[in-house]
């Protein structure tokens, strides 16, 4: 989804209520800043794991909650039961919960199975991210024969991406 | 088959198994959720419904499913609710849960798919003694078999996307049960506990909650879901397991080579006390049921088989004892039929 006021990718939606007319507004970090959104509101893991219901932190300028387009899950209750509403929950609060996950996980990237309706490219993807992965390690242990092997395959899926028509 | 039939047989998870001794079985739970369909906790009860009706439809596609019992926790009252989870065939959450929740259990009780959970599919294989990698196939299949017909909500940066984020990525629960009393009985339990800990493993106690697991069961799981494939995750729990393993082999060498009059004592009196208690709570009852297991691995009681005792490990809760008596009992009456029920096991010996 697109942001309101430019054409970058939307990170942050919004449903505002105003005299009983509800109104959505998606916006890209940027806009978002300007509008006085924080992106970098702490949130804890217990927050998201424990469902503790902190007292929700004023991030957000008065009159406006960031709620999902899709479920209509807002912070607040996100925040309390620690439990998204739907997939797209994801997209709606990446910016907070960026932080729990790598700190949950150590890691942001999925390397594990796909399933098979998934397309070439997310198998690529996922395979290059993977192949990523082990470099950095093969490099860390001072593995440069390991290393360059893993390269030269981390190219061999790019090209393999591209004939796929992708821009991996 | 009814519920009243899984009685009369025991989850093919409590067969043989590799380490069977410490390690009584292996889990590898998947969670899963439909494509643009809000989550099972969020849902109205009209998606919930609509989940439940798309999954049955899934599982009437796949192979040999007419061989999975069924059933819709609605249609069940509490007490066979209650016995399901008995059984581990479902958690405490979906015994709670009402409208549109259910459960598909195999035949031999190794496979399970719970539906509108927390997460719209948890399916989970569990296989007797440490087996991981057979879980993960036996899940797998299952797994691809039911994505014939479902489309699953997946990013291929974050994964299975899943109601609650620790679960995203693989959405995978890897665990392993373990009967470790000779880490209890030399009081090394805590450091061994800790130490898993630390390495990105949780463990807690199978049975009831708080820090003294009863039975001296415990159950350790991966708590990091992404960022690692399937195979390094059990490859990591496998090789801690192993570990943990050694040291409750070694607690038991130590124990019978440093002070085997007490350990023949320990599991004498448990036997004492089962054999004619009148009235038992499920605590005790666990507990001395863990000293005669102990017994059984040390060769101590040769008339007596480890999964006749691991049998008596299910039959002895509250849910199992009144199904059996075909009839709601008090807490003191389940105590009475609880301390029959072994000693008419132990007299049959």
């Amino acid at each position: 989804m697109k942001c309101d006021l430019c054409n970058k990718e939307a990170v942050v939606h919004m449903t505002q209520v105003v005299n009983g007319e509800m109104r959505e507004m998606h916006l890209c970090e940027e806009h978002a800043q300007a509008q006085g959104i924080d992106l970098e509101s702490p949130i804890s893991i217990t927050d998201i794991l424990m469902g503790l219901g902190q007292q929700e932190k004023q991030s957000v300028t008065s009159g406006l909650t960031l709620a999902c387009p899709r479920c209509g899950m807002a912070r607040d209750e996100f925040r309390k039961t620690g439990r998204l509403g739907c997939p797209d929950c994801y997209q709606t609060f990446m910016a907070e919960l960026a932080v729990a996950i790598k700190a949950m996980h150590h890691s942001t990237q999925h390397t594990g199975k796909i399933p098979a309706r998934e397309g070439v490219q997310t198998r690529i993807k996922t395979k290059i991210a993977r192949l990523q992965k082990d470099l950095e390690t093969a490099v860390a242990r001072e593995e440069f024969e390991k290393a360059a092997a893993i390269r030269d395959q981390i190219k061999a899926c790019r090209d393999e991406s591209k004939s796929e028509g992708g821009a991996a | 088959m009814t519920l009243s039939g899984l009685l009369e047989r025991h989850g093919g998870w409590m067969e043989s198994g590799p380490e069977e001794g410490p390690v009584i079985s292996s889990r590898v739970r998947l969670a899963r959720n439909l494509r643009d369909t809000t989550f099972s906790g969020w849902a109205s009860s009209d998606v919930r419904n609509r989940v439940w009706n798309e999954v049955v439809l899934a599982f009437d596609k796949i192979e040999h499913s007419e061989t999975f019992l069924r059933w819709r926790m609605d249609e069940l009252d509490e007490l066979d609710r209650d016995l399901l989870f008995e059984r581990h065939l479902i958690s405490a959450e979906l015994a709670e849960r009402q409208e549109g929740t259910g459960v598909f259990v195999s035949e031999d009780e190794t496979r399970a798919v719970m539906v509108n959970e927390e997460d719209h599919i948890r399916l989970q294989s569990l296989q007797p003694g440490l087996s991981l990698q057979k879980a993960l196939d036996s899940a797998d299949a299952l797994d691809d078999a039911l994505e014939q017909s479902l489309s699953y909500a997946f990013s291929s940066k974050l994964g299975y996307l899943t109601a609650c984020p620790s679960n995203i990525g693989t959405g995978m629960r890897a665990s392993v049960m373990l009967h470790l009393p000779g880490l209890i009985l030399t009081e090394e339990i805590k450091p061994v506990i800790n130490a898993v800990s630390k390495i990105g493993l949780t463990v807690r106690g199978l049975w009831g909650e708080g820090s003294e697991a009863a039975g001296h069961m415990f159950q350790i799981s991966n708590q990091i879901t992404l960022g690692k494939t399937e195979t390094e995750i059990i490859g990591h729990l496998d090789q801690i397991v192993l570990e943990v393993i050694e040291h409750e082999k070694n607690a038991r060498l130590r124990l019978m080579d440093s002070q085997e009059l007490k350990v023949h004592d320990h599991i004498g009196r448990a036997y004492g006390v089962l054999a004619n208690a009148v009235l038992m709570n499920s605590g005790e009852a666990l507990d001395l049921l863990s000293a005669i297991r102990l017994g059984i691995d040390l060769g101590l009681m040769p008339d007596m088989k480890r999964h006749d005792i691991d049998q008596l490990f299910v039959r002895i809760h509250p849910a199992h004892l009144q199904k059996e008596a075909g009839e709601v009992l008090s807490s003191q009456e389940r105590d009475v039929k609880r301390a029959q029920l072994i000693r008419g096991f132990l007299d049959g010996k």
